[in-house]
């Protein structure tokens, strides 16, 4: 963590971390409520600074392959926007998986469907965890649960985008987007010299030089058999992610009767619903997973042997309660209490579903 | 034996005529026989090969009949989806601006899934390259009518006839980046006679030329036949472009140092 200590929102943080980390392009088109990503990164001209490329594009639909090309050369590259936004983007999201390239997608999520709401949501999950764009791959999914996380999750990505050559999903809202809290700022780090790019990632289209083939990036294959090993190979390489990037947490659990499953926003709002059940003896307790995609199976299975009754907190119809459902043990019951259209759930809400579906039952 | 010619004594230097550049590969050419698309991408490979600028280049294939371009063009290449390959040049470029960059994208690709990115591309005046390949029809897909398609030309999905009033005009979208201030150089060739090679060659010289200088867009079309698509004979098809579509599609510049030379 590092030292540097400033009370910022969400989205400004995610920003400064983008440039402290030495990414080398933003490409983004304006969608409330993460716009002052893209308005941050404008006033603070990292490209004075580190060389980072600042552009507004045209349309999601641009941005997203603006991203493909960026990353195809092996450049750290990301846009950040949100629901209409995304939907846009699974085009160009599904050929960078197909082309299996590294980037980073901040999805500050909004009530829908349509047009919606400006205001906070989370019913993007099935399309980001699930599919979204065409074809059988997967994307890292992380959801940060506060402002320092904001922060903190842009390195991870990019690290874990590059160490798969896979696109990664910061999954957030509004709320987390707009909230001001302290967060520790990292040292500024070095963009990699084209040199550095061509040793680490051999892969990159730079510029075909004699000594080796020339590089192409492409999902197409129009040889089945040849296409379906690349989709072989892509399922090892999301097994392997299965196996080794899953992160959660845990608050209370080891006593608790009832646990509460949230990511995010609601897995906040929960802390507050955690606190005042446990004033009332309700021993409650907080499953948040952090890995959306991976989702922390095991983990939550494991739990869900122990306790007495699972809540899933979502800012939708139910999305997320259906991975839980999957791998929670079948003898204790999940139920799912969520709030949809921008509205997000209170403590107290959530309080009482707990005492009248569980404790009193 | 000793009037018998040995392979060795043709491909003595100063016997060779022709020889094909190292830039185009060995790959069998996908195109149908008489497709103006592999006299492109050749005098594009001659262009990078003449410049030695093939350790700089990053070239973007669309979708359409020239998505394989990068298994016959010899340099670094990536695969655009339908349309965005201006979003990847723009992307390429301004993280790497010393590198030359192209698109190759035919009319389908360029002027109507993708005529946001092309426009926004050229207004933004991105310094890199575009080879436009107007053959008037979606080849890739069976000939199916396109945003060019002639008034009254025959497609798959026109097969009465493009008819203006249902299915709107012909689009030309070379007159229109024109007038856009971000272009530098613009023009329209062909590829169908040696004399057109030579200039249409001369043309993506000029224009690769031009993008060292980092001046604004360099945007060339080739006006090209789509044999297959138009259900002609390939001579048939040239005939028929000259006739048909070069009075729609006049050849020439039509911007030249960021100036237009012609009304559009
Ligand atoms: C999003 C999307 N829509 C449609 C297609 C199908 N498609 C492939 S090529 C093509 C038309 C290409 O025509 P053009 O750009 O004129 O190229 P040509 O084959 O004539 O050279 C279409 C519609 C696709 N691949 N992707
Ligand atoms: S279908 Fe038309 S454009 Fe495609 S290769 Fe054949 S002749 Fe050329
Ligand atoms: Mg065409």
């Amino acid at each position: 963590m590092g030292k540097e200590l400033r009370l910022m929102k969400g989205n400004e943080a995610f920003a400064e971390a983008v440039i402290r980390d030495g990414a080398d392009g933003y490409f983004g088109y304006p969608i409330t409520p993460q716009s002052e990503v893209m308005e941050y990164l404008m006033v603070e001209k990292p490209y004075e600074k580190t060389g980072m490329v600042v552009l507004q594009a045209e349309s999601e639909v641009a941005a997203i392959n603006m991203l493909y090309g960026g990353a195809g050369c092996g450049k750290k590259v990301l846009t950040s926007s949100s629901s209409p936004g995304m939907s846009l983007m699974h085009e160009g999201i599904s050929y960078l998986a197909g082309s299996e390239l590294p980037c980073i997608i901040m999805d500050a999520m909004r009530g829908g469907p349509g047009l919606g709401t400006i205001q906070p949501g989370q019913a993007d999950y099935f399309q980001v965890t699930k599919g979204g764009g065409h074809g059988d791959y997967r994307l890292i999914v992380l959801a940060p649960a506060s402002v320092q996380e904001m922060y903190d999750f842009v390195e991870i990505s990019f690290d874990l985008a590059f160490k798969y050559r896979n696109p990664v999903i910061v999954l957030t809202d509004g709320a987390i987007g707009q909230m001001m809290e302290k967060v520790y700022i990292g040292e500024q780090k070095v963009r990699l010299t084209e040199e550095e790019i061509k040793e680490k990632y051999p892969w990159a289209t730079l510029g075909k030089t004699p000594d080796r083939e020339r590089n192409i990036i492409t999902s197409l294959d129009l040889d089945p058999y040849r296409h379906e090993r690349h989709n072989i190979k892509l399922q090892k390489k999301y097994k392997e992610i299965e196996k080794n990037e899953v992160r959660y947490e845990e608050l209370n659990c080891d006593d608790a009767d009832y646990i509460i499953v949230a990511y995010g926003t609601s897995a906040r709002i929960s802390q507050k619903a955690m606190d005042i059940a446990r004033e009332k003896g309700i021993k409650v307790g907080i499953f948040r997973p952090i890995s959306l995609w991976p989702f922390p199976k095991k983990a939550l299975r494991q739990l869900s042997e122990r306790v007495k009754g699972i809540l899933a907190v979502e800012m939708s119809a139910g999305q997320m309660v259906e991975d839980i459902r999957m791998h929670s043990v079948e003898t204790t019951p999940v139920e799912h209490y969520g709030r949809m259209g921008g509205v997000i759930p209170t403590p107290n809400e959530i309080v009482d579903i707990i005492e009248n579906t569980f404790v009193k039952s | 034996m000793s009037d018998t010619i040995i392979k060795e004594q043709i491909f003595k230097p100063e016997n060779i005529v022709y020889k094909k550049t190292d830039l185009m590969t060995d790959n069998v050419l996908s195109y149908c026989p008489g497709c103006g698309h592999g006299t492109a991408h050749r005098i594009l490979m001659e262009v990078i090969d003449e410049m030695g600028l093939q350790s700089k280049t990053i070239g973007i294939a669309p979708v359409g009949c020239s998505v394989l371009a990068y298994e016959f063009m010899n340099v670094d290449m990536q695969q655009a989806a339908h349309g965005r390959a201006p979003a990847l040049a723009t992307a390429i470029k301004r993280l790497l601006p010393d590198k030359t960059v192209f698109s190759y994208q035919g009319d389908g690709d360029l002027a109507a899934i993708g005529t946001a990115e092309t426009i926004h591309a050229c207004n933004r005046g991105e310094n890199f390259t575009v080879i436009f390949v107007n053959n008037g029809i979606y080849g890739m897909t069976g000939g199916q009518m396109a945003p060019t398609t002639l008034e009254g030309m025959k497609s798959s999905t026109s097969p009465y006839g493009r008819d203006s009033q249902t299915m709107g005009h012909p689009l030309k979208m070379t007159e229109l980046v024109a007038q856009l201030p971000g272009t530098y150089y613009v023009t329209r060739q062909a590829v169908h006679t040696p004399a057109a090679v030579r200039k249409a060659k001369k043309a993506i010289r000029k224009a690769i030329e031009l993008q060292q200088q980092k001046v604004g867009m360099t945007f060339v079309e080739v006006v090209s036949n789509c044999n297959s698509g138009w259900k002609m004979t390939p001579v048939d098809s040239n005939k028929w472009m000259v006739e048909n579509m070069f009075p729609f599609y006049p050849l020439g510049d039509i911007k030249v140092d960021g100036k237009l030379v012609k009304e559009v």
